[in-house]
């Protein structure tokens, strides 16, 4: 039996590091679904490689995967680590930067033989688990490739796949240091490789030779204990932002009444939205790969003419190349859902990295004055809000509307109080009645109050009409190249964005008084972040406030008064300053920005510090 | 598709706009064709969609009394392709040009064709881009002194029914502005196929490109220098029917029929892939020597290949064979839990 000490914990980061083929994005998810399941609150962040399988052992082949987990609300993934698991030598040396000093490292020493070290560059009399480099941090050496090839030395498999079969030790390790139960990991082994039982029972025996590892070991001091977290009451799943989006659509697929369509192109990191809705044809949903991004939203916009949910989606390189058909739909006044899951830029720029510099493009990026409606979702399990509401403003309004995610809320996770169906409100689209002959000429462009025109789908008797890219006339939807028409409709067309402000909620303060010293203004996928560190400035007695858009076109209406009642502002963001252009140029305020550009997301202890800085200064 | 009631004419499918195109273009006379074909069809006027992309031919939807899209330059393909896969019951047409179709959208004409939805293109082939006032299109001849060619372009042309054909097309056919008979033949022929219908349309530009088909237009000219196909029937052409196509191995030759027998000839196969593709390569240049005459009509068809809106709703009825799906489990997900 163990002679570790059970010590309790408020909260815990762990980050698990290895080649991209050691599996440490499946060890990830497991361990954050054990954690979910056992109740405490938590956040996680992928941080891999663009590289499927970049040459073994190198720094460029180094994945990880980090969770913060707690009794507590967590909001961020965590800045520094408390726990290290390296796979090999590339892996320790790409990571331990984000170690705190006196951390636990694990590591498999086997990563660490002379290969790997010529690998992943580092001389062999340098060996960081042989010389005193590592004497800052507590230091766990396990042979877990020999371990776990003894373990299954009568598995009847070969080498490789015996090798394959380290990261379940590893899991099984950390479980047993963090008192989770093997259940919800062994449920999913014998789900995902019942097919291969051999396959199966050599990493079910491994996942539990971890876990005896620990047990017997006199190697760990101490284990842990982080009690359930203080959650609101209710029912509760884990879920990542593209999933949460995927089903956000789904739902507004149910609520509308309408089939869904989604035509788009693969495209890192916003492919997993594809993947899902192809999984669920049973809702009445149909997933169209085009040739490219261009066909995939021409495609979608031949779906909303003929009467369904239509969405199309990409990351900025396909969103650029969309840019033409978005202001065809604009013209068009049909409604379209255009999801931009954003990374790093420009052109390809780094594709598993997350950024939020995509806002202007949202906004701007497009030929002739083509306002469209922006929304932004702020964590994973806000990725279903946001998408469901980019439907209900696109259908509501006829208008095309852009769901922007980044590669962080994507591809990260967070327990999620689920709605049920019922929950959700209804979205009510009623298409242009049929007509007879003796009734008056349909009229394709003429509106209701929010400036929405018909949505006449073909099909239907009498309301035979034609809609293009070139500027009509309003109401008859005829061809126009008067002068004044022109600006009558640019006029309209932006009116048509603005008044959506009307059916929007309000901007709340998330954390914070309503007035104060420092209004800290975010979007998107910051949200975690700037709220823990705007707790902790309040904490500290600073006057500071945090408020996070969601609906950044039209903004909400009260913004221009919140925004007043601050003596600063500062606009925090993943790029060189987007969403600060815009409050600066919309409401004349000298909004400071503040800007992070390393395709990571903001650690609040930065933002902390930065704040104090304005602050203080 | 629901009944006709009441019997459609030509010109119920006339819209209220001043119809723009060049006087004497061969525009016209395609718009008059589908005009005079779509009521004797046997479908209600609003279930005829027409898409269009950019160019001349693209303002086609706006004289037509039916649901319409101009869309935007290459990808009236794409559109249709998202209309018909999502509303099947349409009959979804593509009129576009060489420029549209080949240069700016190639790559999705292609794949329309390769995953042929029931949709039928128009494509107006007058070998020169129009509206942007003349300069030289992907099926412009090599040398072809142009605005933006002036020492003449090097570019070697596209043979629309060769891509076509080798884009696995299931129909393939060719026609020309100036035969309205054979124009409307085609064009129904294309409608009753299930599954895209490509029809190149020979169409005169007489503004910037005036007299680039007249060799198989003209009446002097046209017996000689066309070859009429008709599927099950020999390969004959001439003045006065006195030629004809044989096949020696894979090696098609003109032969006199003077003397030889219309017994030996090349009897048309529209199901012939093969052969389709030797016909779709007769695309010589009708100044040179010995040159094959020019193929009209339906050189393809292929009706075992299952147009794409089907197959695709054949999977949304399977997935859905065990109910619709229920949104609260599929949020729910798999593994959930209880905070008290």
């Amino acid at each position: 039996m163990t002679t570790a000490i059970d010590k309790d914990l408020e909260s815990v980061v762990i980050r698990f590091a290895g080649d991209s083929g050691d599996g440490m994005q499946l060890t990830g998810t497991q361990f954050t679904n054990a954690t979910a399941l056992f109740g405490n609150d938590l956040a996680t962040f992928p941080d891999f490689p663009a590289e499927i399988r970049a040459p073994q052992g190198t720094l460029a082949g180094v994945s990880g995967f980090q969770i913060h987990f707690g009794s507590t609300r967590i909001h961020t993934p965590g800045d520094m680590c408390d726990v290290l698991v390296v796979m090999n030598v590339a892996a320790l040396k790409a990571n331990i930067k984000w170690l705190r000093k006196g951390g636990v490292i694990i590591a498999n020493s086997d990563g660490f033989d002379a290969k790997n070290l010529r690998l992943a560059n580092v001389p062999e009399a340098e060996n960081p688990l042989n010389n005193d480099s590592l004497s800052g941090y507590d230091l766990k050496t396990i042979d877990v490739t020999k371990i776990t090839r003894l373990a299954l030395t009568d598995s009847g498999l070969g080498v490789k796949e015996i090798d394959r079969c380290k990261n379940m030790f590893v899991l099984g390790l950390v479980y047993w240091m963090y008192h989770r139960t093997l259940d919800s990991s062994i449920d999913f082994l014998k789900s995902k490789f019942q097919k291969n039982e051999s396959v199966m029972n050599a990493n079910l025996k491994v996942l539990q030779a971890g876990w005896s590892f620990g047990e017997t070991t006199e190697m760990f001091a101490n284990r842990y204990k982080i009690a359930p977290a203080k959650m609101e009451a209710g029912l509760y799943r884990s879920i990542m932002g593209n999933q949460a989006a995927a089903m956000g659509f789904v739902a507004a697929s149910v609520k509308s009444g309408l089939p869904l369509f989604y035509g788009t192109y693969p495209i890192t990191p916003a492919s997993d939205i594809l993947h899902d809705l192809s999984k669920y044809k049973n809702f009445n949903v149909k997933t169209f790969q085009a040739e490219d991004e261009i066909a995939g939203i021409c495609a979608s916009i031949g779906a909303a003419f003929g009467g369904s949910l239509a969405l199309t989606g990409s990351s900025g390189p396909g969103i650029a190349l969309k840019g033409e058909a978005i202001g065809l739909a604009t013209m068009l006044e049909l409604p379209l859902v255009i999801i931009n899951i954003q990374r790093a830029g420009p052109s390809t720029g780094m594709p598993t990295k997350t950024e939020q510099a995509d806002l202007l493009q949202a906004m701007y990026g497009r030929n002739g004055e083509c306002p469209v409606v922006v929304v932004a979702a702020q964590s994973p399990a806000d990725c279903f809000n946001m998408a469901f509401e980019s439907c209900r403003i696109a259908l509501q309004h006829m208008i095309p509307v852009f769901f922007l995610s980044d590669g962080y809320i994507a591809n990260g996770s967070e327990p999620w109080k689920f709605p049920q169906t019922d929950d959700l409100p209804e979205i009510k689209v009623q298409f242009a009645k049929e007509r007879k002959a003796d009734d008056p000429k349909f009229m394709p462009y003429e509106r209701d109050e929010k400036l929405a025109r018909p949505w006449a789908i073909p099909g239907t008797k009498g309301l035979e009409h034609r809609i293009g890219g070139i500027e009509k006339q309003n109401i008859t939807g005829n061809i126009s190249y008067d002068a004044q028409n022109h600006e009558e409709m640019t006029k309209l067309r932006q009116d048509k964005v603005d008044l959506i402000a009307n059916y929007i909620p309000d901007l709340k303060i998330d954390s914070g008084e309503e007035t104060g010293d420092l209004l800290i203004l975010g979007w998107g996928g910051t949200y975690g972040a700037l709220k823990t560190s705007t707790q902790q400035l309040i904490e500290q007695g600073y006057k500071v406030s945090h408020a996070h858009l969601q609906y950044l076109n039209p903004f909400p209406k009260n913004l221009g008064t919140i925004l007043k009642n601050f003596k600063a502002v500062v606009v925090p963001e993943l790029n060189n300053g987007q969403l600060v252009k815009i409050i600066r140029d919309k409401y004349f305020i000298d909004a400071y920005a503040y800007n992070k550009i390393q395709g990571l997301p903001f650690m609040s202890s930065e933002v902390v510090a930065k704040m104090k800085e304005l602050l203080n200064a | 598709m629901t009944e006709v009631t009441e019997k459609l004419i030509p010109k119920d499918f006339v819209t209220d706009q001043e119809v723009r195109w060049c006087p004497g273009c061969g525009d016209y006379s395609i718009l008059k064709q589908v005009q005079t074909i779509l009521p004797d069809l046997g479908r209600p006027r609003e279930q005829f969609v027409f898409v269009s992309g950019i160019g001349c031919s693209s303002r086609f939807p706006y004289y037509m009394e039916t649901f319409g899209m101009h869309s935007i330059h290459g990808r009236a393909t794409a559109v249709a392709t998202g209309l018909k896969s999502t509303r099947p019951d349409l009959s979804v047409w593509i009129v576009t040009g060489d420029g549209d179709s080949l240069s700016i959208g190639g790559n999705h004409f292609i794949h329309l064709l390769r995953r042929n939805p029931d949709v039928n293109i128009l494509l107006f082939n007058n070998q020169i881009y129009g509206l942007t006032k003349g300069q030289y299109s992907p099926t412009s001849e090599q040398g072809k002194v142009t605005k933006s060619t002036p020492h003449g372009s090097i570019d070697y042309p596209f043979n629309p029914i060769a891509l076509s054909l080798g884009a696995d097309a299931t129909f393939v056919a060719r026609t020309m502005d100036r035969d309205p008979k054979h124009q409307q033949y085609v064009i129904k022929r294309g409608y009753e196929h299930k599954g895209t219908s490509m029809i190149e349309i020979y169409q005169n530009c007489n503004v910037f490109n005036d007299g680039a088909f007249e060799t198989f237009t003209e009446k002097s000219s046209k017996k000689n220098e066309t070859l009429m196909m008709e599927h099950g029937k020999p390969l004959v052409f001439g003045d006065t029917s006195n030629k004809g196509i044989k096949l020696d191995g894979f090696k098609p030759v003109v032969v006199d029929l003077n003397d030889t027998s219309v017994n030996d000839l090349w009897i048309h196969d529209e199901t012939d892939l093969l052969k389709a593709t030797i016909l779709g390569r007769f695309y010589d240049d009708p100044a040179k020597e010995n040159h094959f005459p020019r193929p009209f009509g339906v050189f393809f068809i292929n009706s075992d290949k299952t147009p794409f809106e089907v197959l695709m709703s054949e999977q949304s009825e399977a997935a859905k064979e065990k109910g619709l799906g229920d949104l609260n489990k599929l949020i729910a997900g798999r593994e959930t839990w209880v905070v008290n």
